[in-house]
């Protein structure tokens, strides 16, 4: 396989949504209109934890201009059903109540009541006329006070899910709790020559996308509804709208528009079945446009965390023995990472006696929704912390250190599947001989080194190849591209047909023009549709061998398809001439008609993906405020399809993870509103904070996906916050526990 | 519902007018202050008085009593302005740290004075170089120093009917210079956490002859600290004169807490900030 001479992939074309992007062109979520629109607002809660007595929309449907309005009781109520998913589970009664509160308000900003009008300015003049009598309850706020004894509770009927032995007494906030462990930790431990132990603390912070949610919904006299909004999946956006909403989801029909960022953000909904409602209701479209206040109040950020994490080594390195015991803010409904992150914790090293349990919590915060890897940076910002704080007692360098003790092909996940061919070690070693890791330090800085694993997704996915008479191809799937799939799927139908990647048209379809697709997420997209793409492409391959052995009127067998034509196989080179795909294209309608491949799978298991970086960072030790300097990216991509896109992504998610670390988290009031929702004081980094970030693509080929792909969506967020962590204890002698290191915390702490 | 007037008058006394007719009317620059305010519902005003066409509001004019600066024109032609950067430098830099570069094509050093925010980056650095705020109004023109021109967070001096019309700021002597700099957690597109403005003179042989310090981002106003300028008067602008002056514009800070940082912090870093101003100022004078 991995032989295998590629001619098309590996290579770095131009995106073909590129144009349309840099210059304004193209459509995202609010671009799109509909004639006879009226506008959506929504009102929101002022209170993070409240019953809701009463709702009075007589004013505002009084408003001139208002054509319809919506309370949450008005949706279905549904019953309670957990479904579990590898990045996370859903409980559609809480996605429905999150979109519109029923009884109880759980988040300052809760949706409770919608407007539908003319403009968007009556519509919100309108939906803070709903008179909301509102019972307060004392707001959670924290993970201490949701998990105390006394703690108010904000679901009364909430059963823990999961390694729940002994269940809790009576109402609790722990919504679930997942255990996984190996062999005899305290004899581990006793065996440790040296043990570190920290708490660690994350808060909840946001992915961060530009594009803010919107769509619009328009329904029919018949009842058939067609959404155009902004989505990881428009299949999910289907599916989902059509539980909340109780309705047969054959009348539903998504077109995904652009998608100016997710990272996991938008793989749930907030707005659409509103929109439905109200279109419903009003009988004409409802557009529905969040402002960037409503995105950081009212969508799904990730969890705040406590981590409380101990680790033993033997004199030598050797990792003997770990415990980890964690808290994951799920804000006001159950579904925190807790799970992935206890999955990912110790999955980069040989451990043979640990023991993690994590905690599913819910707080009157807003419900915490996927962000790229979900939960795994926060519980490997505890674990490589302390590898790097064993191999500081130890004496050892952090990368030997890590080499003693990296997983190889054959070791046991601490999740239990054994890992196949992996390339931790590569990276390692990668990052040993760079020339990043030998460069001096300057005075003040520091370096930190950190690893990450990520598991990958694989789920299903389909997609349709056509070809045209004049010998070009479009590829159709039903995954949004976010990360440049378009650019990638056309390289591997060029790949399969030998046809020039400007010659396939990729095509992101909607819920009625391809089949049953899975979410743009789960660093799946590449990997598995891109198997589908592949698969495809060979069904198309396949008939046009067909069409060649009857035109020469040979056996199939005796006919191969090498760059871009058919051929004699089997050396039987001179019998006939090749036939072109331009040829066997033309003559299509004469040889049987039109070609499609197509392709649909389930990929089960995806191959994981591991990281190393490292990262030089600069602290002004007056004021505490730091700078990285230097940064390198070095991860296993399996098979870099396009590597232009695959160091995109080490660098955007190694971005985000500096930004984690260094200023990024949600500020509430002791109220629980949250004092920063806009970028202002949301410190993501802006470009002129981050050096250009180094990345070197490691490659060893995954024998799950005929190219040899991984996954690379992920895996780049999870080292960045203890790498940066190692590296401001490097340079300023401390230990930071917290995040994020802003510089009143770090100036606090360097002169404590 | 929701429809508000827009006015450009072409003179100061057409502004006036306008603004004495209404009281809802809002002066509007570049706007990137209040169309922001506007937007999430802090402010409601009735009319946008566009004061770009008044020619006054958009002058620069450098002679030898110093710079008229027309308090409509953009940060960009101020920190362009190769002779500000050369005589003023802590100004032309207050102003380029302002937002973004799309930002600076329309942001204003007037509009960054009246909106009056404790932490606006510009009027620290206008308070150390002595600045002046013309204002108009309908009793006529009147002439105050920028330090007394804003009196709270979002608050200052302008009656009804009044607006500011331009900044006047005296022309530095020899061997006097300024500088300014701020505290963010990011590099650009940021508040400042603390701002520390200073501006002094030497003698010939490099004795601090005048100095004036201005913080902001740590009081409810920019602050003039007259300790700290004291502290660096009759000094070479060594090490323990710069400690001197730390300390006193530390103590004169009086900040809160608040999601951008502590007291504790804040209180500190006035002093630091102050100090590495106060050197790079001393340099600059050293080499005029």
């Amino acid at each position: 396989m991995s032989e295998r001479k590629f001619k098309y992939v590996g290579t770095r074309p131009i995106r073909h949504d590129g144009v349309d992007k840099v210059t304004g062109r193209a459509n995202f979520g609010a671009d799109f209109d509909a004639p006879g629109m009226l506008h959506g607002a929504l009102l929101r809660s002022p209170h993070a934890h409240a019953r809701i007595l009463s709702v009075d929309t007589r004013a505002a449907e009084a408003v001139a201009g208002v054509k319809a309005v919506l309370t949450g009781q008005e949706l279905p109520k549904l019953q309670s059903m957990w479904m579990g998913g590898a990045e996370g589970g859903i409980d559609f009664r809480d996605i429905a109540e999150n979109c519109l509160a029923r009884d109880k308000v759980l988040y300052h900003g809760h949706a409770v009541a919608a407007v539908a009008a003319t403009t968007p300015e009556i519509a919100l003049q309108a939906a803070r006329m709903i008179e909301v009598e509102y019972e307060e309850l004392t707001p959670v706020l924290d993970l201490e006070a949701a998990v105390a004894s006394d703690a108010p509770i904000l679901h009364d009927d909430l059963q823990p899910i999961g390694a729940t032995d002994p269940l809790p007494e009576g109402p609790t906030n722990i919504a679930g709790r997942v255990e996984f462990s190996r062999g005899d930790v305290d004899a581990g431990f006793a065996e440790a020559d040296v043990v570190v132990e920290r708490e660690f603390r994350t808060q909840m912070v946001h992915q961060g996308y530009i594009e803010p949610h919107a769509c619009v919904a328009r329904i029919g006299e018949d009842d058939q509804v067609v959404v155009w909004c902004t989505t990881q999946g428009g299949f999910a956006v289907k599916n989902y709208s059509a539980m909340v909403l109780q309705m047969d989801p054959a009348k539903i029909k998504v077109i995904s528009s652009e998608i100016g960022g997710g990272f996991g953000g938008k793989t749930t909904i907030y707005l659409e079945p509103v929109a439905i409602a109200l279109a419903r209701k009003a009988r004409r479209p409802v557009k529905m446009v969040m402002s960037r206040e409503e995105v950081f109040r009212a969508t799904g950020p990730t969890s705040g965390t406590i981590v409380r994490a101990e680790l033993g080594a033997k004199r030598d390195g050797t990792l003997v023995a770990g415990r980890l015991s964690m808290f994951y803010e799920a804000g006001a409904y159950r579904g925190s990472p807790a799970g992935p992150g206890a999955m990912c914790a110790f999955g980069s090293y040989k451990i043979p006696n640990f023991y993690i349990e994590a905690h599913d919590v819910v707080v009157n915060k807003p419900k915490v929704a996927a962000y790229r890897a979900p939960g795994a940076p926060m519980s490997t910002f505890a674990t490589e912390s302390l590898v790097d704080e064993l191999a500081r007692e130890l004496g050892l360098d952090p990368i030997e250190m890590r080499l003693h003790n990296a997983v190889d092909e054959g070791d046991q996940a601490p999740y239990g599947p054994v890992y196949g061919p992996i390339g931790l070690r590569e990276t390692l070693e990668a990052a040993r001989s760079h020339p990043h890791y030998k460069a001096p330090l300057g005075q003040n800085q520091g370096r930190g080194i950190a690893c990450g694993f990520w598991f990958n997704a694989g789920m299903s996915s389909s997609a349709n190849v056509s070809l045209h008479a004049d010998g070009s191809a479009v590829v159709a799937t039903g995954n949004p591209d976010i990360g440049g799939s378009r650019a990638a799927q056309a390289q591997m139908v060029s790949e399969e047909l030998g046809i020039p990647v400007e010659r396939v048209r990729p095509v992101v379809a909607d819920t009625d023009s391809v089949g049953y697709t899975d979410m743009t997420g789960g660093s799946r997209v590449c990997f598995a549709t891109g198997m589908a793409v592949i698969q495809a492409s060979r069904d198309v391959v396949d008939q046009l061998r067909a069409r060649a052995a009857q035109i020469w009127g040979v056996e199939l067998d005796s006919v191969a398809w090498e760059d871009g034509r058919a051929l004699p196989a089997n050396g039987a080179e001179g019998d006939h001439e090749p036939l072109p795909i331009e040829e066997l294209a033309q003559q299509m309608g004469r040889t049987g008609g039109p070609i499609v491949g197509k392709a649909s799978l389930t990929a089960p298991m995806a191959g994981p993906g591991f990281a190393t970086h490292l990262c030089d960072l600069e602290v002004d030790p007056e004021t505490g405020a730091s700078r990285v300097v230097r940064y390198t990216a070095i991860q296993d991509a399996g098979k870099a399809v396009h590597p232009g896109y695959v160091e995109g992504q080490y660098q955007g998610g190694s971005a985000q993870g500096i930004g984690w670390a260094l200023n990024e988290e949600y500020i509430f009031d002791e109220r629980g509103e949250m004092e920063n929702p806009g970028f202002l004081d949301y410190r993501m980094p802006v470009a002129s904070d981050l050096p250009m970030i180094d990345t070197v693509i490691v490659e060893v080929p995954n024998p799950l996906h005929p190219y040899g792909v991984r996954g690379v969506g992920e895996t780049p967020i999870v080292p960045p916050l203890a790498a940066v962590a190692n590296a401001m204890r490097g340079a300023t002698g401390v230990r930071f526990t917290v995040l994020p290191m802003s510089p009143p915390r770090v100036l606090e702490a360097i002169d404590a | 519902m929701l429809s508000i007037r827009y006015e450009a008058p072409a003179s100061v006394g057409e502004a006036v007018a306008l603004l004495d007719a209404d009281e809802g009317a809002k002066v509007i620059a570049g706007g990137t202050d209040l169309l922001v305010q506007y937007r999430s519902g802090l402010r409601e005003p009735t009319a946008f008085v566009d004061v770009k066409r008044i020619p006054d509001l958009m002058e620069i004019s450098i002679d030898a009593d110093g710079l008229v600066l027309g308090a409509a024109t953009p940060a960009a032609e101020v920190f362009e302005n190769t002779e500000i950067r050369q005589l003023w430098p802590g100004v032309a830099e207050a102003t380029d740290l302002i937002g973004s570069t799309q930002i600076q094509g329309r942001a204003t050093l007037g509009g960054n004075l009246c909106n009056s925010s404790p932490a606006a980056d510009t009027v620290p650095a206008l308070i150390a170089v002595g600045a002046q705020a013309v204002i108009a109004g309908p009793s006529g023109e009147r002439e105050l120093a920028v330090e007394d021109f804003v009196t709270g967070p979002g608050q200052n001096v302008l009656g009804r009917g009044e607006f500011l019309v331009k900044l006047r700021v005296p022309r530095p002597g020899p061997r006097t210079s300024d500088a300014y700099l701020r505290l963010i957690p990011r590099t650009e597109m940021d508040i400042a956490v603390v701002g520390a403005g200073v501006a002094l003179t030497l003698d010939e042989g490099g004795t601090c002859t005048a100095a004036r310090v201005a913080i902001g981002a740590v009081a409810p106003t920019a602050l003039l600290v007259p300790d700290a300028a004291a502290a660096l008067v009759g000094s070479s602008v060594d090490d323990a004169a710069l400690a001197g002056a730390a300390q006193a514009a530390s103590a004169a800070a009086s900040p809160i807490d608040d999601k951008r940082g502590t007291v504790a912090y804040r209180r500190k870093v006035t002093g630091v900030l102050t100090q590495r101003a106060a050197a790079i100022a001393a340099e600059r004078a050293r080499e005029r």
